[in-house]
């Protein structure tokens, strides 16, 4: 009788690894591509990638990690190509060997987002140093992404052109209460921005789709400073002799194309368009 | 599932959507697969700690239900890097796929259904002892027969098994990637859909979430008493 | 079951058997040879070892002084079956229990639907066969693990307590079965304090006192004509100190 039983677990464990494995076997002309979690908060991937698909046939895998994790999983080799928006990072990413090249895609940019109330007295204002200069002096409560991400490296960036070099305060223990780092994502940094009233850097694609507002408003934006520039980078093959690097090539070939820009052109969220194709500008 | 703009998760299940369907039959495969592998190692391994004596056993035992409390964030990071590229089991290629994240839950799982499989023979061997001892019947008969008579309070060690698969999100969301149409399961969903505000769509995903799992726990509920009726 | 000539597991012979659990000595010098035949009987007042000294027959349980041979070999035949005090069912019906027994005995699977009915049957269990076992009553479930014992086809038939549970109509069913038992060439080895049931069905007797043989001698002299005054006074129904 134990046998009969146990001739039983052999069609079920086969079911079971049938009905699992099923899906994975569709996707053999597939690549990974990490990037961000804004990048994919924002729906742009939802837009633009059914268009690759129905020119090549190839299946975009997104990855949605801070960039930080998303250029860590480029080094590790499990993914095909990073597609993020932290030039320095990148940049170091390909001189330690392991991107080939970075070919600039687009930018969007970021807005610092407040409560009505305005605790700071920036509502409004075009400048960006200025602002956050008021939000520290008035110890006005502001929401840090704190996770290595291209927002987060923005916000660092752009505190030290104020003036205020967070890192080297937290070290000495110097940053007040005022300042808080949760480690997480641009959606659940929102969220907690609503939730207690503070001031906290988003980027505008992020900010149009998120559905939690409350009483949250822009307070600052349009200035050149805030401007937020993607690249896209394919995994060096002579590193991870796994990256699929003709697929992960057809992909940057086709972002970078006058078809793929103009995707990213079209994509928009309640007619406002969130991303600026810039391919061409090699400056980017 | 397309953006929800205020749409409820509940019309989206009465709709049948497509999308929503495929989420929920990716992780019932998941942790269903993820229990069913825990319980073909773990059944066997904690009957076998109930009915062996060996030096170290109490120490075994303290770690077996200690590792019931293993973090699912913890077991997806291990889990992530040795499946990585770049990790020791890297050439099997499944990182972000969805055996990888049955490799996770099963990572979880399968402590808590040795722990108390260990605990329910080791009661019902207690009372089987002078039998089994009587009739000469072997180990490997005698693990056979325990586990078998013990079938329906092992149901239950498989159902909260699989109640912490279903639940946990932190261990699939780093070894699956939450890819859309791929590895996004209705927990991984969840997180997702709050970390973009959409706290209806969370909250509604939730509760279908919490229904399957109940509707589950019921009709084991309904096997055990038929069962339990025919067997005594 | 088949008639059964004598067999090389008996007499079971004891020499200066003791046993110890920690600091409790249960059994100290237990001298005896069970011979063949009849159902030997050990009385004796709570307390006095007959439990330990049947679980020790059975191999349950190791002398921790002495040495006990069964017939020509120094190990528990194969061939031995015991009934508990209080019998545990498992957890599955009458019939499958005794099906149970014969698979763990090795009988061929193709006897055991007849072995099965003919076992209900000798036990009084015939409409029982398909009731989960559990919910069998506590007499009807003594009976079930007497014929779960017969299912191992055994040489030597160790009881303990059998009938002592029972109702009275339990009672004379159960020893009907063991002098059926006893019959067919099946040695029975049982304890009992019921001093009726010892008289009513033994061939010969072993009185336990404390740990220790107090006497021994076949039945019925050994009720007619108590061999000391310790069992004289246990026999007449005192308190044995």
């Amino acid at each position: 009788m134990l046998t009969r039983r146990l001739t039983l677990l052999a069609p079920v464990s086969l079911a079971l690894v049938v009905a699992i494995a099923a899906p994975a076997a569709a996707q053999d002309k597939s690549i990974v591509v990490s990037s961000t979690t804004s990048t994919q908060d924002s729906g742009l991937f939802r837009h633009i990638l059914p268009l690759f698909k129905a020119k090549t046939g190839i299946e975009v895998k997104v990855v949605a990690q801070g960039t930080g994790q998303a250029l860590d999983t480029g080094r590790r080799g499990d993914a095909d190509v990073v597609f993020v928006h932290a030039r320095p990072a990148e940049e170091k990413f390909i001189a330690e060997g392991f991107g080939v090249k970075r070919h600039p895609v687009m930018y969007n940019d970021f807005v610092l987002i407040g409560p009505k109330g305005d605790p700071a007295g920036i509502k409004g204002s075009r400048d960006i140093v200025a602002a956050l200069t008021a939000i520290k002096s008035k110890g006005a409560p502001f929401i840090s992404r704190g996770d290595r991400s291209g927002t987060h490296q923005a916000e660092l960036k752009l505190w030290k052109v104020a003036g205020v070099d967070i890192p080297a305060e937290k070290e000495a223990k110097k940053l007040g209460p005022w300042y808080k780092e949760i480690g997480q994502g641009m959606g659940a940094a929102l969220n907690t921005a609503a939730a207690s009233g503070s001031y906290v850097l988003s980027d505008r694609a992020t900010w149009i789709s998120f559905k939690n507002k409350s009483d949250l408003v822009i307070a600052v934006e349009g200035d050149k400073r805030l401007f937020n520039q993607y690249g896209v980078i394919l995994v060096n093959p002579k590193k991870h002799p796994n990256v699929k690097a003709d697929l992960g090539q057809q992909f940057i070939d086709w972002l970078t194309s006058p078809e793929g820009q103009k995707a990213i052109a079209d994509y928009k969220i309640d007619g406002q368009q969130l991303f600026f194709p810039n391919a061409v500008d090699s400056n980017a | 599932m397309g953006n929800s703009d205020g749409a409820s998760a509940i019309s989206l299940v009465l709709s049948a959507d497509p999308a929503l369907m495929e989420i929920v039959r990716l992780s019932l495969a998941v942790s269903l697969s993820a229990v069913f592998f825990a319980a073909l190692i773990g059944i066997p391994f904690g009957a076998l700690i109930a009915l062996t004596r060996f030096r170290g056993r109490d120490g075994v035992i303290v770690l077996l239900n200690a590792l019931m409390g293993l973090p699912p964030v913890v077991v997806g990071l291990v889990v992530f890097l040795a499946l990585s590229r770049s990790g020791p089991l890297g050439s099997w290629g499944i990182l972000f796929t969805p055996q990888a994240m049955v490799i996770a839950q099963a990572v979880l799982v399968t402590p808590i259904i040795a722990a108390l499989t260990r605990q329910t023979v080791e009661d019902l061997w207690a009372e089987y002892r002078d039998e089994l001892t009587a009739m000469r019947v072997g180990p490997a008969g005698r693990v056979a027969t325990l586990i078998w008579d013990a079938r329906f309070s092992l149901v239950t060690t498989l159902l909260a098994g699989f109640g912490r698969a279903a639940a946990e999100v932190g261990a699939i969301i780093i070894v699956g990637g939450n890819i859309e149409g791929f590895t996004r399961t209705m927990t991984t969903a969840i997180a997702l859909e709050t970390s973009k505000g959409d706290l209806p769509l969370a909250v509604g995903l939730g509760i279908v979430l919490i229904a399957i799992v109940v509707v589950i726990n019921a009709v084991a509920w309904m096997a055990r008493v038929a069962g339990e009726r025919i067997a005594g | 079951m088949t008639m059964r000539g004598p067999t090389s597991d008996l007499p079971i012979v004891l020499e200066n058997v003791g046993f110890s659990a920690g600091a409790s000595h249960i059994l100290h010098d237990v001298s005896l040879a069970i011979p063949s035949g009849g159902p030997t009987v050990v009385i004796g007042p709570n307390g006095s070892g007959k439990t330990t000294l049947l679980r020790i027959l059975s191999g349950l349980l190791v002398a921790t002084r002495g040495c006990i041979a069964w017939g020509t070999r120094d190990a528990v035949p194969e061939r031995l079956a015991i009934v508990f005090q209080r019998p545990t069912m498992l957890r599955r019906s009458a019939a499958a229990n005794l099906r149970y027994a014969l698979r763990a005995a090795h009988i061929p699977r193709a006897a055991h639907a007849k072995r099965t009915a003919e076992l209900l049957a000798l036990v009084g269990l015939e409409a029982f066969g398909e009731r989960p076992a559990r919910r069998l009553s506590g007499g009807e479930q003594q009976r079930l693990a007497l014929a779960r014992a017969l299912a191992r086809d055994p040489t030597v038939l160790l009881l303990d307590e059998p009938t002592a549970s029972l109702d009275p109509a339990a009672t004379k069913s159960v020893e009907e079965v063991i002098r059926a038992v006893a019959a067919r060439g099946i040695k029975v080895v049982m304890t009992t304090h019921d001093l009726g049931a010892a008289r009513r069905l033994a061939a010969d007797v072993v009185m336990l006192h404390r740990g220790r043989v107090l006497a021994t001698g076949p039945s019925p002299v050994f009720f007619s004509t108590p061999p000391n005054a310790d069992v004289a006074t246990f026999l007449a129904g005192d308190l044995l100190l």
